[in-house]
């Protein structure tokens, strides 16, 4: 009785505590360093489960330090980090992956040392259901092809497909995605949004740093704008027409 | 005498064999180097300490717990290895992201403390390990007399070193081991335990001295000068193969060792410092050493 009292009182005490199951990601109050330099002043963001989010925002406004703040990869880092439920701000880094969380780094990360077919098996599983190995080589035929090839020689397209191929593999259910349309051709970043798409129908919560909007507008379901280090906007999908202005003048374009 | 073009072959071949015998033990010690510098970026100066301490080890194991040869083949090397694995994490490990040069200092001061505490206990002339009686004897062949223990010293090494590129370069530990090497960092965020893997790679690449260190005891005088003494060539042939490169390593430890033997027949005047001129030499026609890649 008591203990059902308890659980009543705290869902009282906290109206988000019914949707936080569904919370894949909560950040409050982030802030992150690198040396001596602040890059994040308080971040408060939330990713729910089965959403596309991304992280519109210039050049140096703190996205890409987000998600290596999450995986702990910055210098310093205080706040809160709740992943899948774990709240993972003391965590030591090798350690958050295998909660769930897949990371696609901006420079893409393919080991020059490695061949192709290494490269993709180096992470290891962090959750039983990954994709296996053969339906990779059916997404990424060309991954297949070249599977003794050295990692560094695959073209930026097929290295990019090969760093996503790579954390769909660990069964990861949690993916930051940093730039992965960066200077792709049209053709390719096409795929990269159908291969997107597919992850969310898989039920994948997705974060995504995205340069190119058109790119990341049909497929968010939410957007953050960042500047300076903070959030300044959030703008859900259904929004966007209404606040395009806005965003131009954050985005610059 | 058995000559061809003025050429005594007995004294060619023995000191061919001997090159052999000394590029086995460059091999097995420029290969931990190589390994360690290759995931820690540092410099082991006390590489030719732990190999010195090998050999200590199991001469003192022989002498007062009975432990032969044979065990002391397998134990030595997990006994340094320890050694290394507490030195990484004790002493290495605090100072990791200073500059390197701070760690090359440190174990060079190790290597000085480690050897002058044996000169002290031991004296610096020498003592001698026995042949086990199983590699005693030898072979005659053709042109030459080869001993049972010079035979297998380069069997064994030839295997070690061999066993060690075939982990490195062709399973899941090497490729974690690899992987580290470039982008330790994307690494933890893969969820792998890099800091776990230094310290084991520091002590792998530490056992490996010890290792020869046991190997060299039976052939060589047991002292506690062995070790800088063969350092200072180790390290002209990791520069040589190229630092990090790990087959680089293995195939300059042994080639340096029969140019030395070549040498030592040919012109015995240069035999100590061939191996410092092709260092030179290389490094004004490829900085990167033989088998390094280029920056």
């Amino acid at each position: 009785m008591i203990e059902h009292a308890s659980s009543h009182s705290e869902s009282i005490a906290n109206p988000a505590f019914h949707a936080s199951h569904r919370e894949k990601i909560r950040i409050n109050n982030l802030h992150a360093f690198y040396g001596e330099s602040h890059i994040l002043h308080g971040i408060d963001m939330t990713v729910n489960q089965g959403e596309l989010v991304t992280l519109l925002g210039r050049n140096g406004s703190g996205r890409s330090t987000t998600l290596r703040a999450i995986m702990n990869m910055v210098g310093e880092r205080s706040g809160q980090i709740v992943i899948n439920g774990h709240e993972t701000i003391a965590m030591p880094a090798h350690k958050i992956a295998h909660i769930g969380l897949g990371f696609c780094p901006e420079e893409r990360g393919i080991f020059a040392s490695l061949n192709v077919e290494e490269n993709l098996m180096l992470p290891p599983n962090v959750r039983s259901d990954g994709v296996s190995l053969e339906e990779i080589y059916d997404m990424f035929p060309n991954l297949y092809e070249r599977r003794t090839s050295q990692g560094t020689r695959l073209s930026g397209g097929e290295q990019q497909m090969l760093a996503l191929a790579r954390i769909l593999r660990t069964g990861a259910n949690i993916l930051l995605l940093d730039e992965i349309t960066e200077g792709l051709a049209p053709v390719i970043v096409q795929k990269l949004g159908e291969v997107l798409r597919n992850l969310k129908e898989r039920g994948l919560t997705i974060l995504l740093v995205e340069q190119n909007f058109r790119f990341a507008a049909p497929i968010a379901d939410r957007h953050y704008v960042m500047e300076h280090g903070h959030i300044v906007e959030e703008v859900h999908a259904n929004e966007l027409e209404a606040k395009t202005e806005l965003l131009n003048t954050y985005l610059g374009v | 005498m058995a000559t061809l073009f003025d050429i005594n072959l007995f004294a060619l071949f023995g000191q061919l064999l001997v090159g052999l015998i000394n590029g086995s033990f460059y091999a097995l010690l420029s290969l931990g180097l190589a390994i360690i510098f290759g995931l820690l970026k540092i410099i082991n100066f006390a590489q030719g300490a732990m190999y010195m301490l090998g050999a200590f080890i199991a001469l003192l194991a022989l002498k007062y717990m009975g432990i032969n040869y044979w065990f002391a083949l397998i134990l030595v090397p997990l006994t340094v290895g320890l050694i290394g694995i507490l030195m990484e994490r004790f002493l290495i490990r605090p100072i990791a992201n200073e500059d390197h040069l701070y760690s090359l200092l440190l174990t060079f001061g190790l290597a000085l403390i480690i050897q002058g505490v044996f000169t002290h206990a031991f004296g610096s002339s020498g003592l001698s390990y026995a042949v086990p009686d199983a590699l005693k004897g030898g072979t005659k062949l053709p042109f030459m007399y080869l001993p049972n223990y010079r035979a297998w010293i380069i069997i064994v090494s030839v295997l070690v070193c061999a066993g060690t590129w075939w982990m490195i370069e062709k399973t899941k530990l090497g490729a974690y081991l690899r992987a580290g090497t470039e982008n330790p960092q994307l690494m933890q965020a893969f969820g792998i335990n890099v800091p776990l893997i230094v310290t084991l790679t520091f002590g792998f690449g530490v056992a490996l001295a010890g290792f020869a260190g046991v190997m060299a005891a039976p052939i060589y005088s047991v002292s506690p000068d062995m070790g800088s003494n063969i350092l200072i060539t180790v390290f002209a042939i990791v520069v040589i193969g190229g630092m990090g490169s790990i087959g680089g390593a293995i195939i300059t430890g042994l080639g340096m060792g029969v140019v030395e033997g070549l040498t030592k027949y040919f012109y015995p005047e240069a035999s100590n410092t061939v191996i410092f001129l092709v260092m030179v030499i290389v490094l004004l026609l490829k900085p990167a050493g033989l088998f390094g890649k280029e920056a």
